[in-house]
């Protein structure tokens, strides 16, 4: 019987807060969306993702076959050029194909 | 009695226009476009720009012509260049995007002007140098820089400077790297003119301009197990005048004031700013909320200001419980938390910035608008940068955001603004009511009406 009594205060306060704060209503509505989210408001989950930012991939040799696919075009003519690299021949760093620069102008420099 | 349609950064005759827009017009915006810093020089003569492919472009104002009453000087481009690439950290896997996060002007000491740039790791410092001279009459080579045949060069002569169309060019002349394990939020020039503090969210190093080998790391706010991580540095200042004094700012909605000659290591601060809250009306979003995305001293050095996600904050520096002025930038998205936390919207960095005299700030908001506040008549104005306003001199119309209730003619809803069109970076003119506003890719460029 207790247990019914203070359950409504609760129900009431909860009513009182959405009433009096548009933040803590909000509230309510995300953890309705998403009722696992941390415990812990806006904490350490949140800044060690912000520290991790660029960390995309896995090691080196997945961060270059995915800039491999982006330049897929690139590629054939690079190739043809430079076809003592490919076998018997030991490329040092003047032989390998840079990194595309960014040639183009800004805009705003129009 | 009409509501006062300016007044806000000068007196009651004072409207803003629109002056010139720079950047694409079409509605693709290409991302290493987006501009991502906004700086004018210390005379206000070049206004610099960054944007997220690396670039840095600057601008210069025409001298005024006195045939052109109506309007001041223009800002034309100076000089662009490529100022980072995009790296790849090989040991940790980790990609360092070439975005530009701050740019920052060194005081002007002789006839070329320096600029520190930052991206998440390096930092750099350029010289941007004019050339308006070229030397003619070279004895051992030729006008095309070919060698001469000594045999044939029977007499000796003096090269004469000619004058060349001028050629701006820019060149690094330091490059500051390896000294940020995070990633750089700020860098600030100190008033020595001899050092400079750059901060990422752990950790703050100070630097001789001379010297790119060391550093010297003044704050550390790393835990030793970083399990315990419960606050990181936003944003980080040098006083204006006392160059002992730096500050910085946290994601909890703190401020700490550090002084150099009390410790190598500035751990412990010298004073500690925090607006007291009321436990009750604390909520999930209430600690991100709070966080600090910008700081910036008062010219004066008296005061400084702070962003958070819905307020600016003037807190004098010596009163460390309470801001002395606070102003609502876009209250009415308190009731829309819940869908700014899920599209990211909530964590977005609003700067903010000072007028010359300190009697105005600003700050921008989404839609494109931005808005002023003048500490002295408490008056507040909403203004939109929008290339539907952008004939030569119009006035800018004041905004207003409906909160609820019948719309006015004019007004716009909140469930009707632009959340991708922020308004994060602007700056003002340091001694004039000139002021530079970056919309995304565009930069907008407006001035106060002459009477």
């Amino acid at each position: 019987m207790s247990g019914e009594v203070e359950a409504s205060t609760e129900e009431q306060q909860e009513m009182q807060d959405t009433v009096v704060s548009p933040e803590k209503a909000e509230e309510v509505k995300l953890k309705a969306r998403y009722p696992h989210l941390g415990t812990r408001p806006g904490g350490s989950d949140l800044l060690r993702k912000r520290l991790q930012k660029g960390q995309k991939y896995f090691d080196s040799g997945d961060y270059n076959m995915a800039k491999a696919k982006m330049k897929n075009k690139q590629l054939p003519t690079t190739a043809a050029e430079k076809t003592e690299i490919t076998g018997d021949h030991i490329p040092t760093p003047q032989d390998l194909p840079q990194r595309k620069q960014s040639l183009v102008a800004s805009k705003l420099a129009v | 009695v009409n509501a006062p349609r300016g007044g806000v950064g000068g007196g009651n005759d004072f409207q803003w226009c629109f002056s010139q827009v720079k950047g694409a017009i079409d509605e693709d915006v290409a991302e290493a476009d987006i501009i991502s810093t906004v700086e004018f020089n210390c005379s206000g003569e070049l206004l610099a720009t960054g944007d997220k492919g690396g670039r840095v472009v600057i601008f210069q104002r025409e001298q005024e012509s006195k045939n052109r009453l109506l309007s001041r000087g223009e800002y034309n481009v100076y000089s662009t260049f490529q100022s980072h690439e995009p790296e790849f950290d090989y040991l940790k896997s980790l990609e360092i995007e070439e975005k530009i996060n701050k740019i920052r002007w060194l005081p002007q000491q002789n006839a070329a002007h320096f600029l520190l740039s930052a991206n998440d790791k390096t930092i750099k410092l350029w010289k941007i140098s004019e050339r308006d001279k070229r030397a003619e009459g070279y004895n051992l080579k030729d006008e095309d820089g070919r060698l001469r045949d000594q045999f044939r060069i029977t007499t000796l002569r003096v090269p004469v400077l000619m004058p060349m169309d001028l050629m701006v060019e820019a060149s690094p002349r330091r490059i500051f790297a390896n000294a940020h394990t995070y990633h750089i939020n700020s860098i600030s020039v100190n008033s020595d003119y001899e050092t400079y503090l750059s901060a990422d969210d752990l950790r703050i190093n100070l630097w001789h301009l001379e010297i790119t080998d060391r550093s010297f790391n003044i704050v550390d706010i790393k835990p030793a197990n970083m399990e315990e991580l419960t606050e990181v540095i936003t944003a980080a200042e040098c006083h204006p005048h006392q160059c002992n004094v730096f500050v910085y700012s946290s994601s909890k909605g703190t401020i700490r004031l550090c002084d150099t000659r009390a410790a190598a290591l500035c751990d412990r601060h010298s004073k500690f700013f925090e607006e007291p809250e009321d436990p009750s009306s604390r909520s999930f979003f209430s600690e991100i909320i709070s966080s600090i995305s910008d700081v910036k001293f008062s010219h004066s050095g008296r005061y400084m200001m702070t962003r958070d996600y819905l307020s600016v904050k003037v807190w004098d520096l010596n009163m460390e419980n309470r801001p002395v002025e606070t102003y609502q930038v876009h209250e009415y998205l308190r009731s829309k938390l819940c869908s700014l936390y899920e599209n990211d919207c909530i964590f977005d960095k609003f700067e903010c910035c000072w007028n010359g005299s300190d009697s105005a700030i600003m700050t921008g908001s989404y839609n494109n608008f931005f808005r002023m506040f003048d500490r002295n008549t408490r008056r507040d104005i909403t203004l939109e940068a929008s290339r539907e306003n952008s004939k030569p001199r119009a006035m800018l119309k004041p905004r207003k955001v409906c909160t609820g209730g019948k719309r006015k003619k004019d007004e716009i809803s909140v469930d009707s603004l632009d959340f991708n069109k922020k308004i994060l970076h602007t700056a003002w003119h340091p001694k004039e009511n000139v002021i530079a506003v970056a919309a995304t890719n565009n930069l907008y460029i407006f001035q106060d009406k002459i009477n």
